[in-house]
């Protein structure tokens, strides 16, 4: 069936709830209005209240909540109304969501996939259209994904929720209802760690996710260029073997993100690729993402994001070097 | 042994009644019929500025609005209340407050407009920009109260939040140190009735949110938030004690008579039955009929106000449409030196022409 990513969550998280009584969703406004994007729409009536549960307007209390139902042995999924607010659920995540089975040597764990609308691209207010994957990522113990198509947004959700870890479910705005595919109405899972090759190719790679694996593409398409495009859709762990085989079959390695430059995603990618496949590239790799400062007011997002034009120039460079 | 070790209750207090009735006992002496008219006026300006605001949007010249409808005596009461001294610490509402303590109409469409040349106010302006993330401009309010008794001016911060975000951690930590620190700060609780799709009662179990007060040692009271001589009354005399380093926290019942934000879709969970009650309770119904009877407006009077404050906002909305932004502002204005590597980006992207695509 049709689906745009919306419908294709909404429908792995229905199946999750048929298939396990102790999958349960907690948020701001997930039940009666069905989340501000709608993702969760008739899952209140279809589940009940105590099951989709519509709570008080504090993240640190969703995610910290939520943890206490997966140690109490249900699958709490946290949506948090955009990644910009989880920070306010940060502590608990980083304290506690990923050291609980290590601190316990997994006696204890705490699976809960905690879903949330990340970066930008649809003109938003203020703290509407963070990219935070590189701050989860960074300590260890939580699972960081964020697909970019139905298709695997369905697959990897339910996955996440076949897994015994805590997920950050990073759900692209403007990936919502950009584009519908075919998607099985039946469960099916797509790993979690594993990268997507999106296309093959010989001159270059392009490794990247999320919001900008349409705009590579559409560059890569537009230009007829012939690149490997990878799309990571795991940023924790890392399939650095993916990354390796790439790096090593072209020589020439551009990543893009949405996120910001320094110290993103694209700095552990590269830094990578230069311990254990240094000798086999032909060019310095080239990373591409949002100027290293914090996320404008919409009328400079167009200013901020990379565009068509910027992974362009980029591609330019590394090919003629 | 067993005693009583705390006693707490919450008065409320509404002063005109929906019908432009006053209860005389609880009128301050002060309150004149020129001043009466001088509230009608500023609620009316804020009702105009949200009006066009909403239709800007609706024809894609602005981004993402929440409108007052409905809240504007809580925010004209309240911001009429302070004195020239004192500073306000908003969240994401209360765009009345801007209107009439003097930043720029164009200003605040730079803002609409989606940039942050917006919220750089004139010098000497005693406000703060809005707190989008909910609850996280409380800490703020109370560590500049704290600044301000520090260097002994005798100011008052008054702050507001959502009924809401009363429930975010930051509300709690912050009046919890208010009343630690005993600052002068008036922390008003604008209880809309809804935060989005979430109703007042599912949002605590304490039956009114004025009571929170206690827990951080605070007194509480609850007013008619739209009764706007109820709220200036009240928060002038909170201001007073708060300046006298006792925090006040009052709860202001009013009620969000619009959309919660130009993306949001209240038929999804509220009741039109509801609004059309909170309606006949509207903010500005009351104080026209009052005024009416009083012989002081008419017809004319306020067709007159409408086309002044027509001109009034719609040349802000010019102003603010002839700005042109500069994306170079991004990066010159994060931190007080410019990192190499940082004017190494700005110089890359101002070479390269993808901005101007
Ligand atoms: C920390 C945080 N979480 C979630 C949001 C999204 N959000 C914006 S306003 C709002 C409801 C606020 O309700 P309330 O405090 O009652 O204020 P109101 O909008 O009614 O004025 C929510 C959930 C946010 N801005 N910040
Ligand atoms: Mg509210």
């Amino acid at each position: 069936m049709q689906m745009n990513m919306v419908a294709s969550i909404n429908n792995a998280l229905k199946l999750c709830m048929q298939e396990n009584k102790d999958v349960v969703l907690l948020g701001e406004d997930i039940g009666r209005d069905g989340g501000v994007f709608r993702v969760t729409d008739g899952l209140l009536d279809a589940f009940g209240s105590d099951r989709v549960i519509d709570t008080p307007l504090a993240e640190s209390g969703i995610i910290g909540t939520s943890i206490g139902m997966a140690l109490g042995g249900l699958r709490p999924v946290p949506e948090i109304q955009f990644a910009g607010f989880m920070l306010l659920g940060f502590a608990q995540l980083v304290n506690h969501a990923a050291r609980f089975r290590g601190r316990t040597r997994s006696g204890m764990s705490v699976p809960m996939v905690v879903r949330t609308p990340a970066s930008g691209g649809v003109r938003t207010l203020e703290h509407h259209s963070d990219s935070p994957e590189a701050f989860y990522s960074h300590i260890g113990g939580l699972v960081v994904v964020e697909p970019s198509n139905p298709y695997d947004a369905k697959g990897m959700l339910i996955k996440a929720l076949h897994m015994n870890d805590p997920v950050v479910f990073l759900e692209p705005t403007k990936l919502y209802r950009l584009f519908k595919q075919d998607v099985p109405e039946t469960m099916y899972e797509v790993p979690i760690g594993k990268a997507n090759v999106v296309r093959e190719g010989n001159d270059l790679s392009i490794i990247t996710y999320g919001t900008m694996v349409p705009v590579v593409n559409n560059v890569v398409q537009k230009r007829n260029i012939d690149a490997e495009v990878i799309d990571l859709r795991t940023i924790n762990p890392l399939d650095e073997k993916a990354i390796l085989d790439t790096a090593k079959k072209t020589g020439k390695v551009l990543i893009v993100h949405e996120a910001e430059l320094s110290f993103g995603a694209g700095a552990e990618i590269a830094a990578r690729i230069a311990e254990k496949a240094m000798y086999d590239l032909k060019a310095p790799i080239i990373r591409v993402g949002s100027h290293s400062l914090p996320y404008p007011f919409p009328g400079y997002e167009n200013y901020y994001v990379p565009n068509e034009l910027k992974v362009s120039k980029a591609i330019d460079k590394l090919l003629s070097s | 042994m067993q005693k009583r070790v705390f006693d707490g209750s919450i008065d409320y207090i509404q002063i005109m009644d929906e019908e432009g009735n006053i209860d005389s006992s609880l009128m301050p002496k002060d309150i004149s019929d020129e001043l009466i008219l001088k509230m009608y006026r500023n609620m009316a300006l804020a009702r105009a500025f949200d009006a066009k605001a909403l239709s800007l949007q609706r024809q894609g010249r602005i981004v993402t609005y929440a409108p007052l409808l409905g809240q504007e005596a809580t925010q004209i009461g309240s911001g009429m209340a302070m004195r020239d001294s004192d500073f306000f610490v908003p969240n994401f509402r209360q765009h009345a407050l801007y209107l009439i303590k003097g930043l720029p109409i164009e200003n605040m469409f730079i803002s609409l407009r989606g940039f942050e040349d917006g919220a750089k106010a004139p010098q000497g302006f005693r406000g703060f920009p809005v707190a989008v993330p909910v609850g996280s401009q409380v800490p703020h309010a109370v560590g500049l109260a704290y600044a301000l008794k520090y260097k002994k001016t005798g100011s008052a911060v008054v702050s507001y939040v959502g009924d809401g975000g009363t429930s975010e951690g930051d509300f709690s930590e912050g009046i919890n140190f208010a009343g630690v620190w005993k600052v002068p700060l008036v922390m008003i609780i604008e209880n809309n009735q809804w935060a989005i799709s979430i109703p007042r009662k599912n949002q605590t179990a304490a039956v009114t949110l004025a009571q929170k007060a206690f827990a951080a040692g605070l007194e509480g009271l609850q007013v008619d938030g739209n009764d706007v001589i109820a709220v200036y009354k009240t928060i002038r005399d909170a201001i007073n004690l708060a300046a006298q380093n006792e925090p006040q926290v009052i709860e202001c019942v009013t009620y969000r008579l619009g959309l919660h934000t130009t993306s949001d879709d209240p038929n999804k969970y509220r009741s039109p039955e509801e609004t059309k009650e909170w309606e006949r309770r509207d903010p500005m119904v009351r104080v026209r009929k009052y005024l009416t009877k009083k012989g002081l407006w008419n017809e004319e009077t306020e067709q007159k106000m409408a086309d002044e404050y027509r001109e009034l906002i719609d040349t802000g909305v010019a102003k603010a449409e002839a700005f042109k932004p500069d994306p170079k502002s991004m990066f010159e204005h994060i931190y007080s030196f410019m990192p190499e590597t940082l004017k190494q980006e700005e110089d890359d992207a101002a070479a390269s022409n993808y901005w101007q695509q």
